[in-house]
């Protein structure tokens, strides 16, 4: 009994970390965005042709050149957006939109170009979890954590880096200061929309990073509209992360913990209908956001709390 | 505030030719023939009496309903993206409703199923209203998170509880014949164009003669200035403007069940509505407008499942093209804007500021 407990505990954080790799990677993309003044619903479209590319340079050269392949079409997807929301200052929510359903038609037209019209089942070359000498021998923990693909540690190591980046270094400093108040931040000289355009460009590598764990780290295949949404989770992430770095890891993981739910509800036996679990992340994703959103309505309450986001966002 | 309207068909005009060619160019690349493919999807919407009634004008009844409905909340500056999750509400509650009224009256059972569709839209997007006035949640991100539950609510409905009687396939009955809207014979059409139009020329009416109309337009266009002229009450305004554009979107879902499927199943919307925002966009959120942009874009998606038929091509593809109309006007709208000429109160969303 003792024994399964632990088994049980070990599968659980072990799809923890795995479910949650992929929404890390996008959080913390959005976050520099978000932090240097852009919000880019597009990162759902640029994670969608990550997966695709990803799928399509497996297929071709194995995983590594589908993730190679799957920044670049992060980046592309989000350089599309920059050029337009930044480079024209449209508005960056329709932008975003119209780009995830560009990113939404192009890939279901390449797949089933490249694949056949009935979408057969792809079977990828997947990404081997490599274990950590020493720390992977851990019990209970050692295998969920230390047991990994690759590219979970490089999601994990990205938190760090960003941290420094953000916080320690004049780059970091102007990306914020942009972000907090652009006519402020280029009278101090700082190349605003170059930074905005940049931080963009690595939020959809980053968000194409996302795609190529989801193909090649977890599913194996891919599938038309695979990121169902896990884009739009990974701003929520940001918002209940308060955009810094190490609550982005911690909501992403909460997001992670979440889904993986399903795991231990499956192997206690209750029958419940997998719809439900379905749901859960969207429904958390939306408690996550009244909370996070309440905590900053009370510390800042005025007068014009109502119409306050409406008139702030139109500036 | 709106721009000269010759300035804004032009722009329209350019944003659709855009859209074509970047869909032409997207395909030779993809190594199909354009002039066969563009050709295939003329035919498929416009090719025969039988594809303008029974594809495109069918088509374009929801994208025309919803896509009233996604205007109604961007005049008053606020975003509905999940025009999609109320729009499955309505159809659920449509489906759920249409096979228990079988001894009704005809006007009654339609009245009833259509009825049960906008409040189920009103209920589905109560949820991102209440969200936005109580704790200050952005409704674009709850709008479209709710896409996704309801989503896997009809996905639970047609497997579960509301599986048909025989339990082979995962759908819901067929609505009772005295619910379902009447057409002309020998086509698919059905009376929910009629409701479409008349729901347009009634919310044109709104937005231009009446004092619920201008309230809309003044928030839309000056959140701040409307909440301190201390006359109009901004919140309230916002919150009904988001309710009655759940409740378009609901009534849309429910058209679909009472005129078209007569079923509920998965996938009943190919994304109505995000194409309901081009729709919206490019009408310049003018409800007249958008019954010719409905038909637009309900001629370009029944013209990609005879560009699917004849000639191969994915019917996705054209949603790229409908992203390239989004972006060629957003675009547009930001260049005017920046070079000073009248801006039609889009506004442009950045970042929000709370989360700074």
């Amino acid at each position: 009994m003792e024994a399964d407990f632990g088994l049980l505990l070990t599968g659980f954080l072990a799809a923890t970390v795995r479910i949650s790799t992929p929404l890390l990677f996008a959080a913390t993309g959005e976050m520099l965005n978000e932090r240097a003044g852009v919000i880019n619903l597009g990162i759902e479209g640029a994670m969608l042709a990550g997966a695709l590319a990803s799928a399509i340079g497996a297929v071709a050269y194995g995983p590594w050149a589908g993730v190679l392949l799957a920044v670049m079409a992060g980046m592309a997807v989000a350089g599309l957006f920059s050029l337009v929301a930044i480079g024209a200052g449209a508005d960056q929510i329709i932008t975003g939109t119209a780009v995830t359903l560009a990113a939404v038609g192009l890939t279901g037209t390449i797949y089933r170009t490249a694949f056949g019209p009935g979408g057969p089942g792809l079977t990828l070359p997947t990404l081997p979890a490599v274990g950590i000498p020493g720390l992977s021998a851990i019990p209970v923990l050692g295998e969920a954590l230390f047991s990994q693909p690759v590219l979970t540690y490089l999601a994990w190591v990205l938190v760090p880096i960003s941290f420094w980046f953000l916080f320690r270094t004049w780059w970091g400093l102007a990306l914020r200061a942009g972000g907090e108040s652009a006519e402020a931040a280029r009278a101090s000289g700082v190349p605003v929309e170059r930074v905005q355009v940049l931080a963009t460009l690595v939020g959809g590598a980053m968000a194409g990073l996302a795609g190529a764990t989801l193909v090649l780290a977890q599913v194996g295949t891919f599938a038309e509209k695979m990121t169902a949404g896990r884009g739009f989770i990974a701003i929520a992430i940001v918002v209940l992360g308060r955009r810094h770095p190490v609550g982005v890891l911690l909501a992403a993981l909460l997001f992670g913990a979440a889904t993986a739910l399903q795991f231990v509800f499956q192997a206690m036996g209750l029958a419940l209908p997998y719809q439900l679990f379905l749901v859960l992340p969207y429904a958390l994703a939306l408690v996550a956001l009244a909370f996070a959103a309440r905590a900053r309505f009370t510390a800042r309450r005025s007068p014009l709390t109502a119409s306050r986001s409406d008139a702030s966002a139109r500036r | 505030m709106s721009p000269p309207a010759g300035r804004a068909l032009f722009t329209g005009f350019v944003a659709v030719a855009i859209g074509f060619v970047v869909l032409a160019a997207g395909l030779s690349l993809g190594g199909y023939d354009p002039v066969l493919s563009l050709g295939a999807l003329w035919r498929g919407a416009f090719g025969s009496w039988y594809a303008l009634t029974s594809a495109t004008l069918v088509r374009a009844v929801p994208l025309i309903i919803l896509g009233l409905g996604v205007a109604l909340a961007f005049r008053a500056g606020v975003f509905n993206i999940g025009a999609d999750g109320q729009f499955y509400a309505g159809a659920i509650a449509a489906a759920w409703i249409g096979v228990r009224v079988a001894a009704w009256p005809s006007v009654a059972a339609i009245g009833a199923v259509l009825i049960a569709a906008v409040i189920a839209g009103m209920l589905w997007i109560a949820i991102p209203v209440l969200l936005k006035i109580r704790f200050g949640v952005l409704e674009v991100i709850s709008t479209l998170l709710l896409n996704f539950v309801a989503e896997a609510m009809v996905s639970y409905a047609v497997t579960g509880p509301m599986q048909e009687t025989k339990g082979i396939y995962p759908q819901s009955d067929a609505i009772a014949l005295v619910a379902r809207l009447p057409g002309p014979q020998g086509t698919r059409l059905h009376a929910g164009f009629l409701i479409a139009l008349f729901l347009a020329v009634l919310l044109w009416l709104l937005f231009t003669r009446t004092a619920w109309g201008f309230r809309l337009r003044a928030v839309g266009l000056g959140p701040l200035a409307a909440e301190v002229s201390g006359r109009i009450p901004t919140r309230r305004v916002v919150a009904m403007a988001l309710v009655w554009s759940g409740a378009l979107a609901g009534l849309g879902g429910g058209v679909e069940i009472s005129g078209v499927t007569y079923a509920l199943f998965q996938n009943l919307s190919p994304g109505y509505g995000f194409t309901a925002i081009a729709v919206a966009l490019l009408a310049r959120l003018h409800p007249l407008g958008v019954i010719l942009t409905g038909l637009l874009f309900g001629a370009l998606e029944a013209g990609a499942q005879g560009m699917q038929r004849e000639a191969g091509v994915p019917a996705v593809a054209v949603q790229v093209t409908e992203a390239v109309v989004i972006l060629v006007i957003v675009l547009a709208e930001a260049l005017t804007r920046r070079v000073g000429v009248g801006s039609w109160g889009l506004g442009n969303r950045r970042a929000p500021a709370e989360e700074r």
